[in-house]
């Protein structure tokens, strides 16, 4: 599904580089997740897969189901199947979620040559995948994000990918700021999702969540690069006794 | 005194190009000979004048205006779904032919000139006196020039509740017409009334509006000023608001090369309320100017100005906005907001927020600023698969929505945002 080869990725002025030769592959159907102390590069993986200013790839692939994702542009890689879900959801005051929604749905059929949805359609299907993320009319009826707490962002976040369907899911430290029942909810959203057809890619810090969404492979991410990768009990041995172990190891 | 001579020469050869309309009462005839003598003892403004600074007054003081290409018209009417009585101007001159017949329950209208010509007290107690009373603490040569010289308009009195809105119409069919529009309007104690404008209505506007609101009355104007790319208008809106009374307008702007709205609103009654809002979009020349005072001069008033400019390709926004706090406007709650969005770097927004504040227990705040497309929010839309021009279009309409917020009518404001859409929509 999503092919990362050697790539290298510094900071657009040319300070630093951050990513120095990250090779990963996710095949359909799976879950990987990727652990890492602060400052390992795993969110900027992130945001330069889903095509972020900012940034610039000095060497290296990237390839979505055979595509070259690096020449799209971010609504290119939605359109592809690319799904970002923000560590920081952005709130855009002024537009309403459903209209949000919406845009986004369609834009995308649009741009794959599909049919748009009609309203009643939608309605439907929004209503539908809200209720089971717990999201009632008035967070839909509200503006992006705005006023939301950061549970209810982190659940509008699994709302969009829900209705978007992506085909390669990427998490950017959901957890973070989720109390247990929020967290209970967002897995079951994306364990929901889970279909051969579709990967994910979990960036978390803790191991917490990767309890309620089982990942098959796990990856030690440390200075820009992947220097470990194991099963879920490589997860479980950070969560016991830290990264200093695994770099001392792979030192 | 090279200057002050250039100012009143300005000042005789407008009045030399509009002559006073003939056969109106005496009355009229001395409000518009005040006028006159107002007139000339400002003279017109200067590019150096304070209140000029921002704004070349050029256009307007020339006197037959700059040729005004017309747009063929290539979409619905603004307000054209919603039943209203609409009254229509052709280059400034009233159409009784394209018009509705003026009648409705809780309302009288009457033609401008009919009623210069005989005596109404109430029109003789607003005709040019509040417009003179606006002349301080800031000259408003244009509108004086309006009194008097303007010829057509319209004289509307709410009784009561009025069952749909009055919509004038303004439609410009010449090139090089040159308009000039008074429209006197008094709404009642405990009446109300919508009232709607629309349309470019010359190559060159000069429309001045005098309002009264009675106690407990209430005013909503809504205003969509014509998308004619070569078209100047300067408007006057002197509003004055008895006790409990509510004043909400809404100007839209779409093109135009020179646009200035000054809006002058009194809050005289206890309790009263003024909502002033525009929403502009504005692409290379297009010039539009904003120039607001707000008077708080009775105790427990709330005002409100909201105006959000959208500008690229070297357009200018403006925005002079006062609120002025007398000293026994005790309890006032008042409130200005100006924001300028700037699409590129040729574009410019030049702001002058005032306060100033002569009572001890009032809440007074405003805020302005300028800035560009939050890059955040655009990379958060185009990362769900939305294209970065409509991506780009849905936060400029985003926006705008807190002007466009302030009509009470959600229906009138959807039209405006439809059109909004559109006008995006072209710009690609």
């Amino acid at each position: 599904m999503l092919e990362i080869t050697n790539l290298h990725v510094e900071l657009e002025d040319g300070s630093k580089p951050i990513l120095k030769g990250l090779d990963l592959s996710v095949p359909a159907g799976s879950v990987h997740a990727i652990m890492g102390p602060n400052g390992s590069g795993k969110s900027t993986l992130a945001y330069v897969l889903a095509g972020r200013e900012g940034y610039r790839v000095t060497e290296g692939s990237v390839s979505l189901m055979g595509q070259d994702l690096l020449e799209l542009e971010p609504e290119a890689r939605a359109a592809a199947g690319l799904f970002l879900a923000f560590q920081y959801p952005v709130e855009i005051p002024g537009v309403s979620n459903m209209v949000f929604l919406r845009t986004a749905l369609n834009a995308q059929r649009k741009a794959r040559g599909e049919p748009e949805i009609g309203a009643p359609e939608f309605l439907r299907l929004v209503r539908e995948k809200a209720k089971a993320l717990n999201i009632d009319g008035d967070m839909l009826k509200r503006a992006v994000n705005v006023g939301f707490s950061g549970g209810e962002k982190k659940r509008n976040e699994i709302l969009q990918m829900a209705m978007l369907e992506p085909r390669m899911c990427i998490l950017d430290e959901t957890d973070s700021g989720l109390d247990v029942d929020a967290m209970r909810l967002v897995a079951q959203g994306v364990n929901a999702l889970r279909a051969p057809d579709r990967a994910f890619l979990v960036i978390t810090h803790y191991q917490r969540l990767l309890d309620h969404i089982r990942p098959d492979v796990v990856h030690i991410m440390v200075d820009g690069r992947i220097v470990k990768s194991g099963g879920p009990e490589l997860a479980l041995q950070v969560e016991q006794s830290g990264y200093a172990d695994i770099l001392r190891e792979v030192a | 005194m090279a200057e002050a001579a250039r100012r009143q020469e300005g000042a005789a050869a407008l009045l030399a190009a509009h002559p006073a309309p003939a056969g109106e009462a005496g009355w009229a005839r001395e409000a518009r000979e005040a006028a006159r003598a107002r007139l000339l003892a400002m003279g017109v403004p200067a590019p150096r004048d304070e209140y000029w600074r921002f704004t070349d007054p050029a256009g307007l003081i020339r006197p037959s205006p700059q040729d005004a290409a017309l747009l063929t018209p290539d979409e619905k009417p603004v307000f054209g779904d919603f039943d209203r009585l609409q009254l229509v101007f052709v280059d400034g001159v009233f159409s009784p032919e394209l018009s509705d017949p003026p009648e409705m329950t809780g309302l009288v209208i009457q033609r401008l000139d009919e009623v210069l010509a005989t005596d109404i007290h109430w029109a003789r107690d607003l005709f040019g006196q509040l417009e003179s009373r606006g002349q301080e603490p800031v000259a408003r040569p244009f509108a004086a020039l309006n009194t008097a010289c303007a010829a057509t308009g319209v004289v509307i009195r709410a009784t009561g509740p009025t069952p749909k809105p009055v919509s004038l119409r303004y439609l410009h069919r010449s090139t090089s017409s040159d308009a000039l529009i008074r429209h006197l309007v008094r709404v009642d104690p405990g009446a109300s009334l919508t009232l709607m404008e629309s349309g470019p209505a010359a190559a060159r506007l000069n429309l001045c509006m005098e309002v009264e609101i009675g106690a407990g009355g209430r005013l909503d104007h809504v205003r969509a000023q014509g998308r004619d790319h070569e078209r100047q208008a300067i408007t006057h809106a002197f509003v004055r608001l008895g006790q409990g009374s509510v004043y909400k307008s809404f100007t839209l702007t779409m093109n135009g090369r020179l646009t200035r709205n000054e809006q002058l609103v009194e809050l005289t009654g206890p309790g009263a309320s003024a909502h002033v809002a525009g929403a502009c979009v504005g692409d290379g020349d297009f010039h539009h100017d904003d120039t607001v005072l707000v008077i708080h001069d009775a105790p427990g008033c709330e005002s409100r100005q909201v105006f959000k400019k959208v500008l690229r390709n070297g357009a200018t926004g403006v925005f002079q906005g006062k609120i002025l706090v007398r000293p026994d406007a005790q309890n006032t709650d008042g409130y200005q907001l100006s924001q300028g969005l700037m699409l590129d770097e040729d574009s410019q927004f030049l702001a002058k927020p005032e306060l100033e504040i002569h009572a001890d227990d009032v809440k007074c705040s405003h805020g302005s600023t300028v800035g560009g497309v939050d890059e955040t929010a655009l990379f958060y839309l185009t990362s769900r698969g939305i294209a970065r021009n409509e991506a780009e279009n849905l936060l400029i309409l985003a926006f705008l929505d807190e002007p466009l917020a302030e009509i009470a009518d959600e229906r009138y404001a959807e039209d405006l945002r439809t059109r909004l859409q559109r006008w995006l929509a072209r710009r690609r």
